[in-house]
């Protein structure tokens, strides 16, 4: 299915997990169509990157869960600080360990798991819904229950796939994305290129097969489709395009010209805007 | 220049942070938040805790000790985020971590500055400091020591100080440990009876007034206290020559 099509199946005021880390392997194409759908009223859970910043910038997310954004190279996400900065969107500021929790008690179908963190810091502070747990054993230690975050859907951008939605990661980090994949009711994974089964071998040993298939409600290829943020070893972060990206975010007027330039078309149209927009940088 | 060695202050900043891990053991070194603390961890396992652990920033372990910005050769393990992350809670890391604000019971600040719900200025979010801070000793690297770091009041607290634990009980102070503040200005660590900030030496060239003036809170400089000790020729060489030859560390702490 293409990125379109996939997006076509969500709908308003859902909880979308999306994977990657920072500004690596985030499914970029997939954000740029939920962009394109006019989807609104999001719940985002994300380790942040400008997934986070392209959508609150467009006015899609009512909420956000995060334990941070940034695009790396680029420690602070303009669009997001922007937005914090007015007051929105609503944050659910949570720890990593926290988050991770969450997402592998969703993955479980349990409510909540025991966590060491969150006590003694602002997590509870700026996040009054959390409670905490007592032990039931001898030592009878208080500790933070993370809550399950259940996603409606998870969106995900590996290395490979196969039509029946198995996914293969050829970098050095899985980050997230088997287990929001896992923590959601649909999952949509793109890849850089859909294989058949048989090739996987090609790329590494069964432990980069990531993604199982019961798991996964649909698989898009797209190539260049974590773009600009990084998909090792296809292609590392656009680093040139990242820095143009944030400094266009700094500015309405300047970002008002780059959402016309680079993402008022589709998917094709962004892929010929980056490759006018390398000609001219050679 | 500083010292009799001729050690610039980067150069003894990044020896004051190798010394964070003296006699930690076979522990996860992780050097965050900038290039002296990065310099720091490889020195130490390169002269006095060869036992350490080191990643690349990403999700290899290194087996041997390249230059800043050089790929490791040889891998030793594999510790993507995940695995990272749970290796934290299970308590073999002592990491070295920066901060946009630190009071002095240690509380630290990385979220935002001014009110969470409407931001002054927004930073990168609280991270992994409320799980780090919790379940492994902790130290920290601020590489511009002035009031607006080492404030009164954190605005956020992410990593956790010791007044904050002790309000929130035996899991939250069971494995807590906060170990020490390295900056560009001295070394400070929690060894008093309420366990607040002290200055446990001050790096070479530095006024006693100056440190007081570039803290937010009040804070106590002894007249003996030591000088940060300065780097050792074979230290100096494993910076200049090994570790950082593009001298990265003078541009983070530049000698004025």
């Amino acid at each position: 299915m293409t990125a379109d099509e996939a997006v076509g199946r969500l709908a308003d005021g859902m909880t979308v997990g999306i994977g990657g880390w920072g500004s690596r392997r985030k499914p970029m194409a997939l954000v740029r169509a939920l962009l394109r759908s006019g989807l609104t009223d999001l719940t985002v859970v994300s380790n942040g990157g400008p997934d986070v910043g392209l959508l609150v910038a467009a006015g899609r997310v009512r909420k956000l869960v995060a334990p941070f954004v940034t695009l790396d190279s680029i420690p602070l996400e303009p669009h997001f600080r922007t937005a914090r900065q007015r007051g929105e969107p609503e944050l659910m500021e949570l720890d990593e360990a926290i988050f991770l929790w969450g997402l592998t008690a969703a993955a479980r179908r349990l409510p909540f798991l025991p966590v060491r963190a969150g006590l003694g810091s602002d997590v509870l502070r700026i996040n009054p819904s959390l409670r905490t747990v007592t032990s039931p054993y001898p030592d009878g230690e208080e500790l933070l229950a993370a809550p399950a975050l259940d996603l409606d859907v998870a969106l995900v951008h590996l290395n490979r796939a196969d039509a029946h939605g198995n996914a293969q990661y050829l970098g050095p980090d899985p980050y997230y994305d088997d287990l929001f994949c896992e923590a959601a009711h649909e999952a949509y994974v793109s890849c850089e290129r859909v294989v058949s089964s048989a090739e996987f071998a090609e790329g590494g040993g069964p432990q980069t097969l990531l993604v199982q298939r019961h798991c996964v409600t649909g698989v898009i290829e797209a190539p260049g489709g974590a773009h600009f943020t990084s998909c090792v070893p296809d292609y590392e972060r656009d680093e040139a395009f990242q820095a143009a990206y944030a400094k266009a975010a700094s500015d309405p007027v300047a970002w008002r010209e780059f959402a016309e330039r680079f993402l008022s078309g589709d998917e094709d149209d962004y892929r010929a805007a980056v490759a006018a927009c390398r000609g001219e940088g050679a | 220049m500083t010292g009799g060695t001729g050690a610039s202050r980067a150069e003894v900043c990044a020896v004051a942070c190798a010394e964070v891990w003296r006699g930690s053991g076979e522990i996860l070194a992780s050097p965050l938040g900038g290039a002296v603390p990065v310099i720091g961890a490889r020195l130490a396992k390169l002269t006095f805790a060869p036992e350490l652990l080191l990643t690349d920033g990403e999700a290899m372990l290194m087996a041997d000790v390249p230059a800043l910005g050089a790929q490791a050769r040889v891998v030793e393990g594999w510790l993507p985020y995940r695995r990272h992350l749970e290796l934290a809670t299970g308590g073999r890391r002592h990491a070295l971590l920066g901060a946009s604000q630190l009071d002095r019971h240690g509380n630290q600040n990385i979220s935002c500055i001014g009110d969470w719900k409407r931001p002054e200025r927004q930073l990168i979010g609280m991270r992994g400091l409320p799980v780090n801070t919790l379940n492994h000793p902790v130290s920290y690297w601020i590489p511009r020591h002035s009031p607006r770091v080492l404030v009164e009041r954190v605005d956020v607290v992410c990593g956790v100080g010791h007044d904050r634990a002790a309000a929130a009980g035996p899991a939250a102070t069971r494995f807590h440990r906060l170990v020490r503040v390295v900056t560009d200005l001295a070394v400070l660590d929690f060894e008093t009876p309420d366990r607040t900030l002290r200055v446990r030496s001050l790096h070479p060239g530095v006024a006693p007034g100056a440190l007081r003036a570039a803290t937010g809170f009040p804070l106590a400089v002894p007249a003996d206290v030591p000088r940060t000790r300065v780097p050792t020729p074979a230290e100096l060489r494993l910076i200049r020559d090994v570790l950082d030859p593009d001298g990265l560390r003078e541009r983070e702490v530049p000698s004025s």
